[in-house]
């Protein structure tokens, strides 16, 4: 069997050989993640996309022991996810979806027993907290019970606390879906500046442009499949277009897609309700020549835009439907 | 020491720590109840000439109720302790989810609950003790002795771990939206049928009863404080609450373990 000779132990911080998860048996069997290969090297930050119930909490849960894959192998912080779970636990940060502090204790004891539970020493577990106090800005609520914090900060607590036992690979689970802009942002600058120091991150997210932003390397996955691997720049460069001209008009456009796969450059066009979308080398010329094959037909353009290609349409194109967070 | 070891003394400092702060709580659940009881039946009664005559032999009803209320404190405080911060975390709070991330295998992060529930029906074992022994009217006082130091202890730590299993093992099968009916499906019919009021020799009367309430581990705990406490009054053999205890908290604990594990681990 090919799977046993596969090693104990490996040297990349995340490794994956076709992990499969399944829930349930027989008729209700709902397949979470579908055969997923992932290798992510040290240092990197790299991202999981794809749209809510794609399979991201469930690959998260596989890498961080808190779910048992149901075939394939993962291999976290160089130890096999299901042979050795406490390893993994040991070398590894995770910031879940949930708000998960310790309700019954202050701020600054999250961070000091957090360290306990990793075996840090008293000393050292009491200097790290205050250390994380001080770069997470929580110093002034060091004594506050947690259950007072907002969800900003309790969401930078929770990142801070990931970190007391100075983890090999941190996770990091939407961290920042249902929090508001302003912390959204400060939170890429505190994720930014551990990426600079050297920290391998895994981070899940449904938002395209926080991937884009924050990601050196990202899958898109959907269904519990990868559909791209890569750079977001290379992401978006396999559309081989360098725009992407949207016109919405009223009424049906299908008429325009063939007037506009012949225009000279178009890479593809494709219509959903009333939504024209062509991917081409560039803007000039082409939008204005849609413009007039919709006037032509007798459609009335309500709004026409040309951007560079998003992730969204990298989504789009591979899976023919619109991306929905 | 391993770390595994470093791990769960961790685990077990930090709630220790959280018992230390809410320690008023503890007392207040720990305590009015006995001290309710006591009260009424062992002060008041007695007083107003409402008498009961509890053990044989012209024991009084205090003797009876020494034991029978601290092995309630004990199988309380070890459900309370345990399951209901579970149910919480399980539900809305979250925190199970990274408590089960702590390094060391997931089973020992139940059992540690099962240790700091232990511990912490232990200590409400040393708070009603005095107030059980006490309060009573005059000429109503209990007759109570340990006189047997090698069978009180093991029966008193056994008592205590059985609950604190039992608290495990509800906390990871209740439905939180069912919590509420715990203490109406759970604790009272146990309290009330745990052989508390009554030693269990003297149900032979209601025969039917005297057999049904062997299911309950509550009748254990108080049979085994009955015959180490106050040996006077007639108690089930020692072998027969000796292997329904240990044997009891081994079953429960390695059955909690179980569920524990498979709710946190899917």
């Amino acid at each position: 069997m090919a799977l046993s000779s596969a090693p104990a132990a490996v040297d990349a911080p995340i490794r994956t050989e076709d992990l499969r998860k399944v829930y349930g048996h027989g008729r209700d069997a709902v397949v979470a993640v579908d055969g997923l290969d992932l290798e992510v090297t040290r240092g990197e930050f790299f991202g999981l996309l794809g749209p809510n119930g794609a399979g991201k909490s469930t690959t998260i849960g596989m890498l961080t022991t808190t779910v048992v894959p149901t075939s394939g192998r993962a291999f976290t912080a160089g130890n096999d996810v299901r042979r050795s779970p406490a390893a993994v636990k040991r070398r590894i940060g995770v910031v879940s979806q949930s708000n998960t502090l310790d309700r019954s204790l202050t701020v600054r004891e999250n961070l000091y027993y957090h360290g306990r539970f990793f075996g840090v020493p008293r000393r050292q577990a009491r200097r790290r907290a205050d250390a994380l106090l001080e770069q997470f800005a929580l110093v002034d609520r060091a004594d506050a019970m947690v259950f007072e914090l907002s969800g900003g900060l309790a969401q930078r607590l929770m990142i801070a606390r990931a970190l007391v036992h100075e983890p090999e690979v941190l996770f990091l689970d939407e961290p920042t879906s249902g929090i508001d802009p302003q912390t959204r942002i400060n939170l890429w600058g505190i994720l930014n500046d551990l990426h600079r120091a050297g920290q391998t991150i895994l981070l899940t997210t449904h938002y395209m442009e926080e991937a884009d932003r924050l990601c050196d390397r990202l899958v898109i996955i959907d269904h519990g499949r990868a559909l791209a691997l890569g750079t977001p720049q290379e992401l978006k460069r396999t559309l081989g277009a360098d725009t992407v001209i949207t016109l919405t008009v009223e009424g049906d456009p299908a008429p325009l897609v063939d007037e506009a796969r012949r225009l000279e450059g178009v890479r593809s066009a494709e219509r959903e309700d009333d939504v024209l979308r062509v991917l081409a080398p560039r803007a000039e010329g082409v939008l204005a020549k849609l413009v007039s094959a919709a006037a032509a037909n007798g459609l009335h353009v309500r709004d026409a835009s040309s951007q560079p290609p998003s992730l969204e349409t990298v989504f789009l194109t591979l899976t023919g439907r619109e991306y929905r967070e | 020491m391993s770390d595994t070891a470093n791990t769960f003394l961790a685990l077990l400092a930090r709630d220790l720590r959280v018992l230390r702060r809410q320690f008023g709580q503890f007392l207040v659940r720990t305590i009015m109840q006995p001290l309710l009881f006591v009260f009424v039946f062992a002060y008041v009664f007695p007083k107003i000439g409402q008498g009961f005559r509890g053990g044989a032999n012209g024991v009084s009803f205090t003797t009876v109720l020494v034991p029978g209320l601290i092995a309630v404190a004990i199988n309380f405080q070890g459900i309370q302790a345990v399951a209901l911060p579970l149910v919480q975390e399980f539900s809305f709070s979250k925190e199970i989810e990274d408590r089960v991330l702590a390094p060391v295998p997931v089973w020992m992060v139940g059992f540690e609950k099962i240790v700091a529930g232990a511990l912490q029906s232990l200590i409400a074992a040393a708070v009603v003790f005095p107030i059980v022994y006490l309060v009573h009217a005059h000429g109503a006082s209990p007759t109570v002795h340990i006189h047997d130091v090698a069978l009180f202890v093991p029966a008193l730590l056994f008592s205590c771990v059985l609950a604190a299993a039992l608290g495990l093992f509800i906390g990871t099968v209740i439905d939180p939206r069912k919590i509420t009916l715990l203490f109406a499906v759970v604790v009272i019919p146990l309290t009330f049928l745990g052989c508390v009021y009554y030693p269990w020799a003297r149900l032979s009367p209601v025969l039917w009863l005297k057999y049904v309430v062997l299911l309950n581990p509550l009748v254990y705990m108080t049979e085994a404080l009955r015959a180490s406490l106050t040996p006077e009054l007639p108690h089930m053999p020692v072998w027969g609450f000796m292997l329904a205890l240990v044997g009891g908290s081994a079953g429960l604990t390695l059955v909690a373990l179980r569920t524990f594990s498979r709710r946190v681990v899917t």
